[in-house]
């Protein structure tokens, strides 16, 4: 075979750019494709909503105080649930790590527990904890509290051996090497199964606020989709959205400030 | 000049599962002395540095530690690892302070010993410097300013110039031979490299493929300091080494695949 002429470049592609403005363009580009599309009737009312209709929703319930009723009562619920879940998890999630006494009976039931949807459990938590706030909360710690120990055992385990393999080398106790290898090393994973938690949590706030519930983000997007109330419905899901990008970003920030190493 | 440790390895044996690694290794690295363990890979030679410092218990065997060390040791048998095992989180300084936290001293006696140690690796500079910033042989500066920190009776020192370029590992090796030699510290050096090996070496153990016996122990009677690359003496004994380990190194690399147990 003979070849004649110059080598084509053939070493391009597969390094996509994040570029951040082209992200938020598209979401207002779709909002004012839908805007437009409800403008135009294309999109009856009642099957979908208005951005603007939407907006007014919000507008009315921030006006009238409502929102911030139900905000408060779903923070409240979401910060407690979590939290509990979060700190059992994270207690449970270093002893399997770190003790063969607990690893193997500690993953049996986290195994046989976790994949149990915890929507189906909440019958059982109003019949355990009452109808009030006790079977909400339960219903999030729950949710909470299994991906954490899983999240939580699995970062221990992937703190790299040959640091610890140092300490020890070094003489260091077995608290020093928890505390200054072992926690360190585990947090950058632990930080970003928070952000998994923080979610699966906003999203059984609505189931834990089915029964029972007089206020809260998810109580109200519930009754409005009982009274086909499809703008304040969207209302609440818009809420729960940013709540998720506010608790997102949180963490971020958290992320920064302790990982700064990275 | 402390005056270091005798360590003495008898009928040291050791096993992964049916595979012996080590069988029968008797022999001692003198006080004040660099022992080399020179062997190609997978004949134990790490595992059996391991065993010299406690960090893997032998099936069979007993290594003793006997001598005096310094008033000020905090560590009397001290690694100095292949990849420096530097904890990402901290810097430079904080590295070696970690291994000072756990003793009884003062805050202004830790900071003057992280500091002599910086002066003495030439890192000063680098104080505030996080571990991914370094290179390569910063990086394994760093590992025997934290390791000298602690004052130790013997060194043991797996390989770490293996993972440099041949640059800074010829650059790295006179530091090293300088620092070793004024310390004055007892050290256990395994390497692969027989150029490292005839710099360093006052006693050389040569072992051979897996299972990992003493094969041939060579002395050079010449102090650290003064030796040269270049030295015909020295690259006569280099020669007579290669010829020692040639049949077991090509022997060991055509183990393709076979997990490196040294």
């Amino acid at each position: 075979m003979r070849m004649r002429g110059s080598v084509p470049f053939r070493g391009g592609g597969f390094a996509p750019r994040a570029v951040p403005v082209a992200g938020a363009a598209t979401l207002i580009g779709l909002i004012a494709l839908w805007q437009l599309a409800s403008w135009a009737g294309w999109l009856p009312t009642l099957f979908l909503p208005a951005p603007q209709a939407i907006a007014i929703a919000l507008y009315r319930l921030a006006v009238s105080g409502e929102l911030w009723t139900h905000l408060s009562a779903s923070l409240a619920r979401l910060a407690i649930g979590w939290s509990l879940g979060t700190v059992t998890g994270l207690v449970l999630g270093f002893a399997v790590g770190l003790f063969s006494v607990a690893r193997s009976p500690g993953m049996a039931v986290v195994s046989a527990l976790f994949p149990v949807p915890k929507i189906a459990l909440v019958p059982l938590f109003i019949i355990w904890f009452g109808i009030g706030e006790g079977s909400k909360i339960a219903t999030l710690a729950f949710g909470v509290f299994f991906p954490t120990v899983i999240n939580t055992a699995g970062a221990v385990d992937n703190v790299p051996r040959a640091l610890i393999r140092m300490t020890q080398g070094f003489n260091l106790s077995r608290w020093s090497i928890i505390r200054k290898i072992i926690l360190p090393g585990a947090l950058p994973a632990i930080l970003s199964g928070c952000r998994i938690t923080t979610s699966v949590a906003i999203i059984l706030l609505v189931a834990a606020e089915m029964i029972g519930a007089e206020h809260g983000i998810g109580a109200f997007v519930l009754a409005a989709g009982n009274l086909y109330d499809t703008d304040n419905l969207l209302a609440g899901i818009v809420v729960l959205s940013m709540l998720g990008l506010a608790v997102s970003w949180t963490i971020g920030r958290i992320e920064r400030a302790l990982l700064g190493w990275r | 000049m402390t005056a270091g440790l005798r360590l003495s390895f008898s009928g040291i044996s050791h096993k992964f599962r049916d595979l012996l690694a080590l069988d029968r290794i008797d022999l001692i690295a003198e006080p004040g002395e660099v022992t080399v363990l020179l062997g190609p890979s997978g004949c134990g030679k790490s595992t059996l540095l391991g065993i010299a410092g406690g960090l893997i218990a032998p099936t069979s065997g007993e290594v003793r530690a006997d001598g005096e060390v310094a008033e000020d040791c905090l560590n009397p048998l001290t690694y100095v690892f292949q990849d420096a095992s530097l904890l990402p989180w901290r810097t430079v300084a904080g590295n070696i302070l970690l291994v000072l936290e756990d003793h009884k001293l003062t805050g202004a006696q830790r900071a003057a010993r992280v500091e002599e140690m910086l002066a003495l690796t030439g890192l000063s500079d680098f104080a505030g410097a996080w571990p991914r910033q370094l290179s390569g042989g910063m990086r394994q500066r760093v590992g025997i300013a934290r390791a000298l920190a602690v004052r130790p009776g013997c060194l043991l020192m797996d390989e770490p110039l293996s993972a440099l370029d041949a640059q800074t590992r010829g650059l790295l090796l006179d530091e090293f031979a300088g620092l070793i030699a004024r310390a004055g510290t007892t050290t256990v050096y395994v390497t692969h490299n027989l150029a490292e090996a005839v710099r360093l070496g006052q006693q050389i153990v040569v072992l051979s493929r897996r299972p990992g016996r003493v094969r041939q122990v060579v002395r050079i009677d010449r102090p650290l300091l003064g030796r040269a690359a270049t030295d015909p003496d020295l690259l006569a004994i280099e020669a007579m080494l290669w010829h020692l380990i040639r049949d077991d190194a090509v022997a060991a690399a055509r183990e393709i695949g076979d997990a490196d147990a040294g």
